[in-house]
């Protein structure tokens, strides 16, 4: 191999990577606009782009910038929220099923946010602390258990997914208490929705994302290096645990806060990753497509789910039901390619 | 070979407790499930005094307190039988699949009763008890027939780790399922609301008469192959070398756990972890023979489930916790204990 056949291999792989995150870019885009101009009254795009960019319009004032603005950008931001936080743990614990929604730290922030909801009748910004509390001591707990003499990626699967199943039985049970069964409420927590969102519950997950994805952007050499493995990353000049520290943190709260703002949006980030890695191709950060491809899975999901169907289903009916199988088509996989998950 | 080796010491110190010892363990386990039983039926939202029970039970059911034990005998006799069935089906899967980690729940045969069951009801209306139980049997054994497949694939076949993870995958993914067919349907999810979260509460007796059957026929299925288990467990060359058809045998245990599971989900609703506690448990107090774990997993189960359907009625007065949360606070933290004690290479 010359060197300048691997100049030319790096150079389309770059080209490649620019004109994939290019096209995610413009569908997230045209998602975005469409998500605005749909509903019960269309409004065409110069109706939506005037709203945006301030203007009063009859009507689309408040139909799109009061009701389906919101919507949208929480979409959007829980969909990056998602997308970085299931990459980060899926790319350093070097396993696509270690994402936070398998391994119980969702259900971590979920439990933690209906017990402050329920219980104590708190409301957004402290519902997003609660969550985050949860969130950070769930991930804690997790990785104390499934840490015994040397780290193994399918016993900390295996854990978590009993830690999973303690927690989502703590949420079904303060569920079931609040005073009134609350399809509205129940259908948040136990899969996540877009429903009756309001510039209240953007505001913590936007500041969030704000403070934490260029924090997240920036580790993304690490994180790369991290892949290599503890030893070889340090001899590159990573970090290790500092970074890592930092990539947990950082992935555990942008999580928190997207769940406490939209409850677990089921699969997200376990989907955002892989398929982030199928299209960009080999050799490329994958945080900057996760959080594009997490943001788009979320909004078509709640554009399926609001008018594919008779019915309105909440955005996380749709993900599940294209999650499981997903996850179900990666487990044979693996198995058949005789590789250990 | 090392298999031999390793088995070799277990006949005097596992396999064989000597026989006292295991009467008396059944003696004691039967004693406390009757004790059980009458706390079962004595506590509650509203206590009971035991001259009221026999008050009840003569046929008085005047006052509030009788009515109160009329309501809870019901309850009692189905905690029996879904913990007896659970019990017993999760010794099944572990001699069957040589799994520590096996457990109805964990290894989707809930998830798949429990989706066969709600689609039922959603998309054809099939709300009658029969047909219940039919789809939760069909279900829990398309379940099962697919996680082993799944987990089979590959290099090593079955192995304890590829089964688990294919178990745990497919119940996260049928469980999400049944959310996506239920949340949406108010109708539904109101009947069904507690019934997914796996409870005793709504017992009656014709449930209770629809599900005798098919667990005294699981549970006749699962004894008659205790022997074949056993077999099992000295590994598949070495079963088929002592003259065991180790296809069939497997075919059939499965079978019994398949039905017995289906049977419990259809009637309780999901209930997981008991399945999974109960055997090793078993294993504790009388070793590895499943002629003995078999009959000592029914009735620890049936404790277990009549303990923690009591606790959930105590602890949250004057509201009730479903049995099958308290089973999943007590399970889930067993389950990362066996998780834990595995060493890397046999997970």
């Amino acid at each position: 191999m010359t060197l300048d056949s691997v100049v030319a291999g790096r150079q389309a792989r770059i080209r490649r990577h620019a004109v994939t995150g290019g096209i995610l870019v413009l569908l997230l885009v045209a998602a975005f606009l469409v998500s605005l101009m749909v509903g019960n009254t269309f409004y065409g795009p110069g109706d939506v782009l005037r709203v945006i960019f301030g203007e009063t319009v009859p009507g689309a004032s408040f139909t799109v910038g009061e009701l389906r603005l919101p919507r949208s950008v929480l979409g959007v931001l829980s969909g990056f929220a998602f997308g970085i936080a299931g990459v980060t743990f899926q790319t350093m614990l070097r396993n696509p099923l270690a994402s936070p929604d398998i391994i119980g730290i969702s259900a971590g922030a979920s439990a933690a946010a209906v017990f402050g909801i329920v219980f104590l009748s708190l409301t957004d910004s402290i519902v997003s602390v609660f969550a985050l509390v949860g969130a950070l001591f769930t991930a804690f707990a997790i990785y104390l258990l499934a840490h015994k003499g040397g780290f193994a990626g399918a016993r900390l699967i295996l854990i978590g997914i009993g830690v999973a199943a303690m927690l989502n039985s703590v949420i079904t049970y303060v569920l079931s208490r609040a005073a009134a069964w609350d399809l509205q409420t129940a259908m948040q927590w136990l899969t996540g929705s877009l429903n009756g969102a309001t510039w209240a519950a953007v505001v913590p997950l936007a500041i969030a994302s704000v403070v934490l994805i260029p924090l997240m952007l920036a580790q993304a050499r690490g994180l790369d290096m991290l892949r290599l493995g503890d030893d070889s990353a340090a001899s590159l000049g990573v970090r290790v645990i500092r970074t890592r520290v930092l990539l947990i943190l950082g992935a555990v709260a942008l999580l928190a806060f997207a769940t406490a703002a939209t409850g677990p949006i089921a699969f997200v980030a376990f989907m955002a990753g892989p398929i982030a890695a199928r299209l960009v191709g080999p050799g490329a950060s994958l945080l900057l497509p996760a959080a594009l491809v997490g943001a788009l899975l979320v909004l078509i999901a709640d554009l399926i789910g609001q008018f594919a169907f008779g019915t309105r289903y909440p955005v996380g009916v749709i993900t599940g039901v294209l999650g499981a199988p997903y996850l179900i088509y990666l487990l044979i996989r693996t198995n058949r390619s005789g590789g250990s998950l | 070979m090392s298999t031999i080796e390793a088995r070799a010491p277990l006949p005097d110190t596992a396999l064989r407790r000597p026989g006292a010892v295991r009467l008396a363990w059944l003696l004691a386990t039967l004693v406390i499930l009757a004790g059980l039983c009458v706390a079962s039926v004595a506590f509650g939202v509203r206590e009971v005094s035991l001259a009221e029970i026999f008050a009840a039970l003569g046929g008085d059911a005047n006052g509030v307190s009788q009515g109160a034990v009329i309501a809870r005998i019901p309850r009692t006799v189905l905690a029996i039988l879904v913990g007896a069935a659970l019990g017993v089906a999760g010794a099944a899967m572990q001699a069957v699949t040589r799994n520590p980690l096996a457990d109805p729940g964990i290894f989707g045969l809930t998830g798949g009763a429990s989706l066969a069951v709600v689609i039922g009801l959603a998309f054809f209306g099939l709300a009658s008890p029969y047909a219940t139980l039919a789809l939760a049997v069909t279900g829990a054994a398309v379940a099962a027939v697919f996680v082993y497949a799944v987990g089979s694939l590959g290099r090593g076949g079955a192995t304890p780790l590829k089964l688990a993870l294919a178990g745990a995958a497919t119940s996260a993914a049928l469980m999400s399922l049944v959310s996506a067919v239920l949340l949406p349907r108010v109708d539904v999810l109101e009947s069904f609301r507690f019934w997914q979260i796996g409870g005793v509460g709504g017992a009656t007796w014709d449930r209770i008469a629809l599900l005798v059957p098919a667990v005294l026929a699981g549970l006749a299925i699962c004894l008659l192959t205790a022997r074949g288990m056993n077999s099992l467990a000295l590994g598949d060359e070495l079963a088929a070398g002592l003259g065991e058809n180790v296809t069939r045998t497997r075919l059939i245990a499965a079978g019994g756990a398949v039905i017995l599971c289906g049977a419990a989900t259809a009637v309780a609703g999901p209930i997981a972890f008991v399945g999974l506690v109960i055997p090793h448990f078993c294993r504790l107090l009388v070793g590895t023979d499943h002629r003995w774990l078999l009959p000592f997993s029914a009735i620890t189960g049936a404790g277990l489930l009549i303990a923690a359907d009591i606790v959930g009625r105590v602890i949250a007065r004057p509201t009730e916790v479903q049995v099958g949360i308290v089973t999943a606070l007590i399970g889930a933290p067993f389950f990362i204990w066996i998780v834990r004690r595995q060493k890397v290479r046999e997970l």
